[in-house]
């Protein structure tokens, strides 16, 4: 005696119409053979490649589902009915489908990425599809877009304005030797080229501002800071928690390293750590303090580390965590951060909604105009050029330097005495009373703090070397090495 | 291929967009003769993500087709939503797909609802086609009425 098979609308056009089919067999496995035997247009419908039935179709025997009973191996009865009832199941593209495909070479590439199992060929096409911002192309720059470039972040973009100098090599290692005296952009895109043809890089030979920030960020998933200095490091939190860009923040000084990640939108920001900046000079750069060349590399590379994490959206990311790296001591600490929720940027009630004047946040004197020509531009500072000619003149000058012993060693202004910033207070009595004295550094953020310390113990005739020694170098005497 | 949106329908399929959004939201097409008279608004039990996927267990199929037969109409296709994607069968609608429905997919961009597309199965399974979808001619939103002098 046949058994009835019930056929769903859709496959009844293969069934010449009829909601029901009588069939043949002991299993339930036989009836579905029978049933495509008899109608062949079913065969691809209800079965995939591999032989088995497909997951959205549902075999009912009586009202149980087959898959609670023996499958296609359950013994059907004279006068049981089998029904085939479908689930209707799709559904928006996956962020998989939509990814870029990675190419023979690709797999082969990143393939240690690929066996991982925490990343995977879809994560690596996550990556593909992703693009990161870097803000300079310097120590931290350096170690971070070739480590991301070299993992496969598809687009690369890199802001930089400056040119390769020798002073650079210690630690930027994106350039080479060669490359003293070419822009840095060009010199990374041919690094990032040759290590990996993948990645689109896109330079911007400008000085990231209030009027291009916003643009420039939208385009990216995750923005690199390696800027070192304040008013462009707030320029960068500002901006990227107003486009609602993840920044990947690190910095570094001598042998400490700090890394962290702000701008999320559970995280905090730069200004919730450090809401004002401190006051302009009291914190010395690299180029004035020096840093150890490895430094950026670590921290450089643990910047690149947590760009990766966000765009693939694993592990821990430093968001609400600030790292602390001492390469002397070879120690991390972590300090917890919170969102402040009176941060003027990304507090409850934000009172910056736009990018402002940070080099006025900062304190920063803007440069007068005038100083490119290299007149003297006010009494209280001269310029390299003018100090040459009026020792060349004979005038009776008093020439103080304020730089660090192992900084005199490498160059001076001949004739000039030194006495460090820090020891002024006990010995600015060795000073000559009467003389007219020049104060001068590296590049002159020193100097001044020496030209207000000696005034505010009287001594009022001093005059600051407008850009150090390092403009002097430049303008007057360029025997000398420049560091 | 076409099907027509009988009154009502479309405006619907956009209200049940809009109604889950973000996630998709699914239904039955009723009617009969490439024309859909009615819809059945079913629940999306898909457990692998509601805003991607979406999923009519057996029972609630049954229950459309009942419908259907109590309407003395026929189970045409079913409707679902594409959220903040556009309204293009996704290689997991392929891979889901029946023959003979028609699938209408409306996408709905931050809560708005925007393009509405309808699609069938090639019998070989390979891809899908787009079928023409035309409307009843009442008021909508962005076919409006002609104006009176």
């Amino acid at each position: 005696m046949p058994n009835t098979i019930q056929i769903p609308t859709p496959l009844r056009p293969f069934t010449d119409k009829k909601e029901a089919v009588e069939v043949n067999g002991a299993t339930v496995g036989e009836l579905l053979a029978d049933l495509t035997k008899r109608y062949d247009g079913l065969r691809r419908h209800l079965y995939a490649d591999d032989g088995r039935l497909r997951n959205f179709v549902n075999i009912y025997l009586n009202d149980e589902d087959i898959r609670y009973l023996q499958r296609e191996q359950t013994p059907v009865k004279p006068g049981d009915t089998l029904s085939i009832v479908p689930s209707v199941a799709g559904g928006a593209p996956t962020v998989a489908e939509e990814l870029p495909t990675l190419t023979q070479e690709e797999i082969k590439r990143y393939s240690r990425h690929l066996i991982m199992p925490e990343l995977g060929v879809d994560m690596q096409r996550r990556l593909k599809a992703s693009s990161v911002l870097c803000i300079g192309a310097g120590g931290l720059g350096s170690p971070a877009a070739m480590y991301l470039a070299a993992a496969g972040i598809g687009r690369m973009g890199i802001v930089d304005f400056d040119v390769v100098d020798y002073s650079n090599l210690q630690r930027q290692i994106i350039h080479t030797t060669n490359d003293v005296g070419v822009p840095k952009l060009e010199s990374a895109r041919n690094k990032i080229a040759a290590m990996n043809p993948h990645v689109e890089v896109v330079g911007y030979e400008t000085a990231l501002s209030s009027e291009n920030a916003l643009e420039l960020f939208r385009d990216y998933d995750v923005i690199l800071d390696g800027t070192d200095n304040f008013p462009t490091r707030y320029l960068v939190n500002d901006a990227c928690v107003l486009t609602g860009k993840p920044n990947a923040y690190g910095s570094i000084f001598r042998f400490e390293g700090q890394a962290s990640v702000f701008g999320t939108k559970e995280g905090p920001c730069y200004r919730c750590l450090y809401p004002e900046p401190p006051p302009p000079g009291l914190v010395p750069s690299c180029a004035e303090g020096g840093v150890l060349g490895v430094l950026p590399g670590i921290i450089g590379v643990i910047q690149a580390t947590e760009a990766i994490k966000v765009i693939l959206g694993i592990g821990e990311p430093l968001i609400g965590r600030f790292l602390i790296y001492d390469a002397l001591k070879m120690r991390f600490r972590e300090l917890k951060l919170r969102k402040d929720p009176d941060c003027p940027v990304c507090g409850t009630h934000p009172t910056v909604t736009t990018l402002i004047d940070y080099e006025q946040f900062c304190g920063i004197r803007p440069e007068p105009a005038a100083a490119q020509t290299g007149a003297a531009v006010n009494d209280w500072e001269i310029t390299p050029v003018e100090l040459k000619r009026r020792l060349d003149a004979g005038d009776d000058l008093f020439i103080l330097d304020v730089r660090e012993p192992n900084e005199y060693q490498i160059n001076r202004i001949p004739g000039s005495t030194l006495i460090p910033l820090g020891e002024l207070p006990r010995r600015y009595q060795e000073l000559p009373k009467g003389k007219e004295i020049i104060a001068q550094c590296k590049m002159g953020g020193r100097s001044a703090k020496a030209q207000d310390f000696l005034k505010s113990v009287g001594i009022t005739n001093v005059k600051n070397l407008r850009g150090g020694i390092l403009e002097w170098i430049d303008k007057v005497d360029p025997s000398q090495p420049k560091y | 291929m076409a099907l027509r949106l009988g009154d009502g329908v479309r405006e619907a399929i956009r209200a049940h967009g809009v109604e889950t959004y973000p996630n998709e939201c699914c239904g039955a097409l009723i009617g009969r003769d490439g024309v859909v008279t009615a819809t059945l608004a079913l629940a999306n039990m898909t457990e692998e993500g509601p805003r991607r996927r979406f999923l009519v267990r057996p029972q609630d199929y049954r229950e459309a087709e009942r419908r259907a037969s109590e309407l003395g109409a026929e189970l045409l296709g079913f409707y679902h939503s594409h959220p903040d994607h556009p309204a293009r069968p996704s290689q997991y609608d392929l891979d889901h797909a029946w023959p003979f429905f028609s699938y209408v997919i409306v996408s709905v961009k931050a809560g708005v609802p925007e393009g509405m597309t309808s699609w069938r199965l090639r019998e070989d399974r390979s891809a899908f086609d787009a079928e023409d979808l035309t409307y009843a001619q009442h008021h909508t939103d962005s076919h409006p009425a002609a104006p009176l002098h």
